[in-house]
């Protein structure tokens, strides 16, 4: 020993959990955003989320039925250990958190002092502050099952509920914070009825299809709501889920498995029924974002549809141009949760996809598979430029809204 | 450049084809009304034996006003001769790949074709 000694001091965080605010949990992020100089970027985040089901009392009291709203209420008021009311979905079998080891996802009970706006509100700043995040797009959770939903009035009711809930409730209480109205698409009257009531509400900058259902997106009672949302500007995405009980994922006997697989499956099937039915030659227009499949399933889908349809191409007579032509430009994507175990196949994929211009940053907070803004700004191979295309400006271009810079 | 004798002009049927072999060179003739078009029986695909597959009129998707899809249909002005190996389909006038714009890479080989005193000839 010697008088070099320096002295240290406990953290005041000495294991995170459910309770720990999103600054501390984030608070890596936020170092490096104050390293690399974030301020002065325009970073937007096209997919977090929030748990709208934390919520729910109040979502429910958005539902246009009368009769239905009634029950909900009264569901929820005295029901002892209710699930939310009317949400169908395997909510027993989130095995998100893995089993407690990634807290963030289990739940997010940290301390709000702010009254001034909604809970949802400072939860979703804090993470925009934390990463230095200038526009954060807000999904919800549960409700991304609600394709499935066995009632598809239901499914309309719930939809606009929190449509309504979202953009009088969340949205107005900060104009960083974007959403994606949610489209009942089960049912196309109603989804066109979504539109035409939503599309400009505050902090709407486009529409959402939850990706897990079984409708064919290239039906033709869709092309009204395809052409309406072309109309708007705004892109439509297709935000992906699992389903577990799907015959195939059923034989997956792992979150790890059936979550890897299903996510990307969902958008797989909607891609190729997207682009082999020439909604792109219809509705040139029309830009589609696909969100939360990662990237790898692009170059596969991108590969195995070329291939198959030089040597089919009778049956996909829309097509003026090779299937991962359209792909490359009509579609957009999210990078979360960016495959990064191989460079080549990343390098490979980003080429494949046109990243420059068609990648878009997402976090997919507070999830567990959750990707920070480093792991594009980190990309050596990547120059400045592509990087901030890729972190805010392609999604500025793409939904047609100001880069603001929030944090500068 | 050597010049092929293929047959007689009555000895191909409008709207169809013959394929002759000469000194290793396989080639397709087809004839549309008085037009004739030669092309190497080689897929540019994998090398199958394109001219020897079988003569389809190209393919439609019908949409109605709203964009919607009212079935497909047989286009009478184009026609393809498609490959029996892998499908492939090939505009029989320009030899171009048929579907997507983009595929240059995937047009027949061709060669010139001529006819004096009713024979068909294809120069090599």
């Amino acid at each position: 020993m010697d008088a070099n000694i320096i002295s240290s001091k406990a953290m005041s965080v000495q294991e995170m959990d459910v309770y720990t605010d999103t600054r501390d949990y984030l608070a890596p992020a936020r170092e490096d955003a104050r390293k690399m100089g974030f301020a002065d970027w325009f970073i937007c985040d096209i997919d977090a989320h929030h748990l709208e089901t934390v919520h729910w009392h109040e979502v429910i009291e958005h539902i246009e039925d009368p009769v239905v709203r009634h029950q909900a209420l009264t569901y929820q008021k005295e029901r002892f250990g209710a699930p939310p009311y009317g949400l169908n979905g395997d909510l027993g079998l989130r095995y998100q958190d893995v089993g407690g080891r990634i807290p963030h996802q289990s739940g997010q009970r940290e301390k709000v002092d702010e009254g001034d706006v909604h809970r949802d509100v400072v939860l979703t700043r804090r993470a925009m502050e934390a990463m230095c995040i200038d526009k954060m797009v807000v999904f919800p959770t549960p409700m991304l099952f609600l394709g499935m939903h066995p009632q598809v009035e239901m499914e309309v009711l719930l939809t606009r509920a929190y449509n309504r809930w979202l953009t009088e409730r969340v949205t107005p209480g900060d104009d960083g914070i974007g959403a994606l109205a949610l489209l009942p698409f089960n049912s196309p009257e109603d989804a066109c009825r979504t539109v035409e009531d939503f599309a400009d509400k505050p902090g709407v900058i486009g529409f959402t299809v939850t990706s897990t259902r079984y409708k064919p997106v290239h039906a033709n009672e869709y092309m009204r709501l395809y052409r309406m949302i072309e109309e708007t500007g705004k892109p439509i995405a297709f935000h992906a889920g699992y389903h577990w009980q799907d015959p195939s994922l059923a034989t997956c006997n792992s979150f790890l498995g059936m979550h890897a697989l299903g996510f990307a499956w969902c958008n797989i099937v909607h891609m190729t029924n997207w682009i082999l039915n020439g909604i792109p030659e219809r509705f040139p227009k029309l830009k589609s974002v696909w969100i939360e499949s990662g990237l790898a399933w692009v170059p596969f889908v991108m590969q195995r549809l070329d291939d198959q349809y030089l040597m089919r191409m009778s049956e996909a007579p829309l097509l003026k141009q090779m299937p991962s032509d359209y792909m490359r430009q009509n579609c957009w994507y999210t990078c979360q949760p960016m495959e990064k175990s191989s460079e080549v196949g990343l390098k490979a994929t980003f080429e494949m996809i046109n990243a420059k211009t068609q990648l878009l940053y997402a976090s997919d907070w507070p999830h567990f598979d959750f990707d920070a803004p480093r792991v594009i700004a980190e990309i050596d191979w990547l120059d400045e430029e592509a990087k901030r295309n890729i972190l805010g400006m392609n999604a500025s271009r793409c939904f047609g809204f100001e880069p603001k810079l929030k944090w500068k | 450049m050597p010049t092929i004798r293929v047959g007689r002009v009555a000895d191909i049927q409008d709207g169809g084809k013959i394929v002759v072999e000469t000194e290793g060179e396989q080639i397709g003739v087809f004839r549309i009304g008085n037009e004739f078009f030669a092309w190497k029986n080689k897929c540019p695909h994998q090398g199958g034996p394109v001219c020897q597959g079988r003569i389809y009129n190209k393919v439609l998707e019908v949409l109605d006003a709203d964009l919607k899809s009212r079935g497909r249909d047989f286009d009478d002005s184009t026609t393809h001769i498609v490959c029996p190996w892998h499908g492939l389909e090939f505009d029989i006038r320009t030899g171009e790949f048929a579907g997507a714009s983009a595929v240059k890479i995937m047009n027949l080989e061709g060669y010139s074709t001529q006819v004096q005193d009713g024979d068909v000839y294809v120069v090599v």
